[in-house]
């Protein structure tokens, strides 16, 4: 599983620019699914099974990241946001082009202390030789890191929502087969507004549909108020800013969670969303909830994950789709 | 306005349809050789001003419809209402101007229409709660460029009546005359799940903020005048379909059409709410540059206007299934 965690989070997949990821998915699910298709947005979606409760499964493929807006006369680049950008955690970290091109963020001005406005911050793609970086306004970058492990822990950029399609890739390993009809769908443009999984969701028309994405965590020193940790299992989401998981759906996994003897947690999620709240507005509603992945330090180049919990997250998921969906 | 455009298009539809929001559909047939269903959108509507309110004295109180900033309202003249009373935004005369609110954003609310009577019973007659205003500015033909409010999108209405009445193409032209883009792109979301296209283009005015601009300036404008229609990447609203965008970019270099990228992050259009209906549309968006946009008087040059109705027409006679089956 590391292996396929550092394959997906090493590859370069900023919202609306996810086909490098859907490659690398699609080497892995292939001949796990009955039908494997991509529909008009960019989201793949792989069937298991057929004629059951028809179950979508959601884990996006996109991650943050910037586009290049101008190039300044000394070949500094300046950027608007894909998705959510935290300024603080710009400075001084590096991305990637598509085209291979490294850069280094940084800001206008010699403030140490304070977080730049994201304005200010500008991306420096110098050599030191006269060579065209190949870049212009119009491409979009991603961050760039290597995935790092130490022990249980594994380190690295776009966890969010890496993890999640890793946690559904394993799940189609482990599933096999299913009674029901489950279509796994690596969504596009979660990031910038769940753009990918209401069409797709329309496109399906599901009975049900489960999110696998990140969460938050507020086992840090001074962090969130919020009683996820890692470690401590796989987070079966009650509510987050966008979406109340209906009862009888957090009450079904907590109920498979403890027949199998996995460990577990409750999420209530301040803010943010998943898209599963875009699945549940779509048609006439479609019940859906989420399974989380507890991560630390989330729209970062560190986003941290315990791969326990990961395997808690694999093994709830499936024991879900092994049963009936009935609490 | 939907009444112009429909005079302009209806000898040459197919099928026309004024649907429950009020957007015009009309279907021009195409030689048939190519399946696929291409919606090609521009909104007839304009950022304007709704009556909200009567003084005493008969001046009205009146709030912004869509994005109008209210440095632009002041002294302004309007019309007012279906019978398109001539009235004037009211502002303090500079002799009086002085003191710390010199120079200052006047906010709308502060603000009031003279329709030239003198009661709050005859504004009230003249302009009851809800009566729309929009800029009264007479369209004027400057030389490489013209004058107009409403470029915004009138411009693009213009390039879809083009496109509509010209050769027809490969395909079924699906062309969609929205209503309240400029308050939410309200009319494309429902034109958009009710044509059901394969592909969909929009044909916008944009930003043009390439003035004022030194000649040593570094900075990038979001589009500018006379540099050729504007392809957009992202806005705020979509991230276009990078293949729609490639296709677009080839089709000018191969026709020799002047063409610019719109700077990514600002704005959005009707392609924002089309691309998401149903099981979502890939699209992309092409844009005549204005300057002044959303004010009372906008300037686009004609030389754009006329490459951007090349760019979409070229495009869209070369738009095979193909691109829409390669990897997005």
């Amino acid at each position: 599983m590391k292996d396929t965690i550092k394959k997906l989070v090493e590859a370069w997949g900023p919202s609306g620019y996810e086909h490098e990821v859907r490659a690398l998915i699609r080497e892995e699910v292939e001949g796990l699914a009955d039908e494997i298709r991509v529909d008009p947005l960019g989201n793949l979606i792989c069937r298991m099974g057929s004629g059951g409760t028809k179950i979508m499964i959601a884990a996006h493929m996109d991650e943050i990241g910037l586009m290049v807006t101008h190039v300044d006369d000394d070949g500094f680049l300046r950027f608007a946001p894909i998705g959510g950008l935290m300024p603080k955690a710009l400075f001084a970290n590096r991305v990637r082009f598509e085209n291979g091109t490294l850069g280094t963020i940084s800001a206008d001005g010699t403030e140490w202390a304070k977080a730049p406005a994201l304005d200010d911050c500008y991306i420096d793609v110098s050599t030191g030789a006269n060579t065209d970086a190949g870049v212009g306004v119009g491409d979009p970058a991603a961050f760039w890191r290597e995935m790092e492990v130490r022990g249980n822990r594994a380190i690295a950029k776009s966890m969010d929502d890496r993890i999640g399609c890793v946690v559904g890739i394993e799940a189609m390993r482990k599933l096999k087969r299913t009674k029901h009809e489950v279509h796994f769908v690596f969504t596009v443009q979660e990031e910038v507004g769940l753009r990918g999984a209401r069409p797709a969701a329309f496109g399906l028309e599901p009975d049900f549909g489960i999110s696998l994405d990140v969460t938050g965590t507020g086992d840090t020193p001074k962090g969130h108020k919020m009683d996820v940790a890692l470690g401590k299992g796989a987070a079966i989401k009650v509510r987050d800013g966008g979406h109340i998981v209906p009862p009888f759906i957090k009450n079904l996994m907590v109920k498979r969670a403890e027949e199998a003897k996995i460990p577990y947690q409750l999420e209530v999620l301040p803010g943010g969303t998943t898209d599963a709240a875009g699945i549940q507005l779509s048609r006439a509603g479609i019940p859906s909830g989420c399974i989380s992945i507890p991560t630390r330090y989330l729209h970062t180049v560190s986003e941290t994950v315990d791969l326990n919990d990961v395997s808690a997250c694999v093994k709830l998921l499936v024991a879900v789709l092994s049963k009936p969906f009935e609490a | 306005m939907r009444q112009a455009i429909l005079c302009h298009i209806q000898d040459h539809a197919d099928d026309v349809k004024i649907d429950a929001m009020g957007n015009l559909l009309a279907t021009r047939r195409g030689t048939g050789r190519r399946r696929l269903r291409v919606m090609v959108a521009a909104h007839m509507d304009e950022v304007g001003f709704m009556v909200t309110g009567h003084d005493t004295d008969g001046l009205l109180k009146f709030r912004a419809v869509g994005g109008v900033h209210p440095t632009v309202t002041p002294g302004n003249r309007v019309v007012v209402g279906p019978k398109k009373l001539p009235g004037v935004i009211g502002m303090t005369p500079i002799h009086l101007a002085s003191g710390a609110g010199f120079g200052k954003v006047v906010e709308t609310s502060a603000l009031r229409i003279d329709i030239g009577v003198s009661t709050k019973d005859q504004a009230k007659r003249k302009a009851p709660l809800g009566t729309y205003a929009t800029f009264d500015t007479k369209f004027s033909a400057l030389g490489p460029t013209v004058r107009g409010k409403a470029l915004d999108d009138r411009g693009g209405c213009a390039i879809l009546i083009d496109l509509f009445t010209g050769d027809p193409f490969p395909f079924d032209l699906l062309a969609a005359f929205t209503v309240q883009e400029e308050v939410g792109l309200r009319g494309a979301q429902v034109a958009g799940y009710a044509l059901e296209p394969d592909v969909a283009f929009v044909l916008e005015g944009t930003v043009c903020n390439d003035v004022p601009q030194e000649p040593d300036e570094d900075r990038t404008p979001v589009t500018r005048l006379g540099h050729g229609p504007a392809i957009s990447v992202m806005d705020r609203s979509m991230i276009a379909d990078r293949r729609l965008v490639a296709h677009l970019i080839a089709t000018a270099k191969a026709h020799g059409i002047p063409h610019q990228l719109k700077a990514p992050g600002s704005g959005g259009t009707d392609a924002g709410a089309i691309h998401l209906s149903r099981a979502g549309v890939p699209s992309a968006v092409v844009s005549v540059p204005c300057r002044y946009i959303h004010s009372p008087a906008a300037i686009m040059s004609l030389a754009d206007f006329e490459n951007a109705t090349r760019l979409t027409r070229e495009a869209l006679r070369s738009l095979k299934p193909s691109i829409l089956e390669s990897e997005r």
